[in-house]
């Protein structure tokens, strides 16, 4: 019986009507329209939403001796966060998101290996390199659709690894990038080898991130970005500037994904090609799927799924977690599509629990 | 000059493995629109069966090959009809997924089943050797593989120029709803030429498999390749790849032969400027 009851009206709706009549004039929306209400609404902060803060200091306090593997985990998860923006919300699927992490990883190396140390600034230039790579590639890349843009994104980022495979005498090549020297935090915490100090600093820069990202995503500029990912046309025609919008997004995940390789450079103190890889390209897509995509917490779900799975099962061999990874996938597209999170909504619409 | 004749065979040689590979892609892509990351993995497996065939059961050469194509055409179309059907006309994100998923778990198997090291293709006696053109002796059998290449591209172009089998794909790369109207079971062209092409891929892996090795690695590996000749030459034709084929095979050899320290750099960079040029391949329609 409960089936008949209409459908909620999905949520983009409100934000589409908020935008054409902002082009009619707009200046009849009030306080309580449901529009203005559906966009506030977004904004506030939900209980569910301190859950994974609470999980990350958690971890921290039981698991002493996994803070180096927290870290790369907390890595992950800004680095599938930023992919969230443009692919979720903006709806651009692409092979080659490694290459920002690949830049933000090797301007944070270099900058460490060559006197820079202090890992705050290093980190803000990081993103501000791979920011300006994300415009540049994003202005060529993004007039093109479908498989055309998944080739020139994986064709960019194969472009950047070959290059730091050849320009060994800036990057060290095949070897990877080594004598970085990084500063203690603030001058005050230094890297140590259990990764503590790794764990809280890739914390605190996670949950800027996750700040940002969620800023972002319940503004109108968001809203706009889910417009153009369901309806382009539309968009285009109430007089949304789609292509600037979906460059800015672009820009954005591009720096944030910098940030993240930056991350990895710094606390590891090492930079390898594969920072700029295919593999990590579609892992990082994987997190994400397995996760839930256009959900902002797709990437908590997802990348510590992921990175758990990976340290347990490539212990006994790298080679053979592929397989698990790949039907894993297989599933996903199968059976669970919208990954975790679409699944948990499923389960709790059915038993009719709200968030 | 011995460089450039150098270059232009093994070039040629190498576009011929790209192209029985790719031309299937390119037309499965161009009939129903499926982002299929797993091409690769038809041939991987190919050159799989056929070695393992010849060096474990002693199979001759040429039955291996024909027994190999069968084999590999028959299995995919088992997964199109398993795993593929359902996302037709779907989101290209589970497309890309999906194959993505298929690729890796052939990395694993093929690990699993023949272990980490590349598979060495022995020719039968008759083709190994060399020819001698001028004072330069070259494998004979690459000279065998270029000349495979060739007929099979004339007899692609055959079928499909002269046949009703090949009008009905063009009709149905042309426009899939007008040739469904008009009475082309489509779902059944689709599922054939499907077959073909990962039979030519099977085909492309195994007498390729001196060039490009048959390692666990491949699938993933080769991938760009495949993708680059798919994206270069256009979808949906015979014609688009196999020039997109010569176009990459030469000139990566010849950059990698005149320009070592720059490696695969070149090729990804003229992808990228042709594909900034003309966005829908070189013999796409927009």
């Amino acid at each position: 019986m409960e089936r008949n009851r209409p459908r909620p009206r999905p949520r983009v709706s409100g934000a589409l009507r908020l935008l054409w009549s902002h082009s009619k004039g707009g200046a009849r929306l009030t306080r309580s329209s449901p529009a203005v209400e559906a966009l506030l609404s977004s904004h506030r902060l939900r209980a569910y939403e301190a859950l994974p803060w609470l999980a990350a200091v958690a971890a921290f306090v039981f698991f002493p001796e996994y803070h180096a593997l927290g870290a790369q985990i907390l890595t992950a998860i800004l680095f599938a966060l930023s992919l969230d923006l443009i692919l979720g919300y903006a709806g651009i699927v692409t092979l080659g998101h490694a290459a920002f992490f690949g830049v933000g990883a090797y301007t944070a190396g270099l900058l460490a290996a060559h006197g820079w140390g202090e890992p705050i600034s290093g980190l803000v230039i990081a993103g501000i390199v791979a920011g300006l790579a994300g415009i540049l590639s994003g202005a060529i890349v993004l007039h093109t659709k479908g498989l055309t843009l998944l080739m020139l994104t994986l064709m960019i980022a194969a472009m950047l690894q070959e290059a730091a495979n050849k320009a060994g005498a800036i990057t060290g090549g095949a070897d990877g990038l080594q004598n970085m020297r990084v500063a203690p935090v603030l001058g005050l915490y230094r890297f140590d080898m259990l990764g503590n100090t790794a764990y809280i600093y890739c914390l605190a820069v996670l949950f800027v991130g996750w700040l940002v990202t969620r800023r972002i995503v319940n503004s109108a500029f968001g809203r706009a970005l889910t417009g153009i990912r369901e309806n382009e046309l539309r968009m285009q025609a109430i007089g949304s500037p789609v292509f600037r919008r979906r460059l800015t997004a672009y820009a954005v995940a591009a720096a944030l994904a910098g940030v993240a390789g930056g991350l990895m450079a710094q606390t590891t103190q090492f930079v390898a090609l594969d920072s700029l890889s295919f593999e990590r390209s579609g892992a990082v897509l994987i997190m994400l799927i397995l996760g839930g995509v256009g959900r902002l917490y797709g990437a908590f779900i997802g990348a510590p799924l992921y990175m758990i799975a990976q340290d347990r099962f490539a212990q006994q061999d790298p080679v053979y977690w592929y397989f698990w990874i790949g039907l894993l996938l297989v599933l996903v597209v199968k059976f669970a599509r919208g990954g975790a999170l679409a699944v948990l909504e499923r389960v709790m619409r059915r038993y009719r629990v709200r968030p | 000059m011995n460089a450039l004749l150098s270059i232009a065979f093994h070039g040629l040689a190498f576009a011929t493995v790209l192209y029985l590979v790719s031309v299937g892609l390119s037309i499965t892509l161009g009939l129903m629109g499926f982002v299929n990351l797993a091409h690769g993995v038809f041939a991987v497996t190919g050159g799989y069966i056929m070695l393992t065939l010849m060096s474990r059961f002693g199979v001759p050469f040429p039955l291996s090959l024909a027994v190999t194509c069968f084999v590999v055409a028959a299995g995919s179309v088992v997964i199109e009809r398993l795993l593929y059907r359902e996302l037709y006309g779907g989101d290209e994100l589970d497309q890309v997924l999906l194959s993505i998923g298929l690729v890796f778990m052939s990395v694993a198997i093929a690990k699993y089943l023949w272990g980490p090291l590349p598979q060495p293709l022995h020719p039968p006696s008759y083709l190994s050797g060399q020819v001698f053109l001028g004072s330069r002796g070259f494998p004979t059998y690459r000279f065998f593989l270029i000349v495979s290449g060739a007929v099979v591209v004339t007899l692609l172009w055959l079928g499909l120029e002269r046949t009703r089998f090949g009008a009905m794909i063009r009709a149905a790369v042309d426009n899939r709803r007008m040739a469904q109207s008009i009475g082309i079971n489509t779902a059944l062209l689709f599922t054939l030429t499907f077959a073909l092409g990962s039979g030519l891929a099977a085909l492309g892996g195994a007498l390729g498999a001196d060039i490009l090795e048959i390692d666990p690695g491949y699938a993933l590996e080769q991938l760009i390749y495949f993708l680059i000749v798919v994206a270069v030459g256009g979808l949906g034709s015979i014609r688009g790849p196999f020039f997109a084929a010569l176009l990459v095979g030469t000139a990566d050899t010849a950059f990698k032969y005149l320009q070592p320290e720059l490696g695969a750099f070149f090729i990804y960079a003229v992808t990228l400027a042709l594909l900034l040029w003309r966005p829908q391949g070189l013999f796409g329609r927009a």
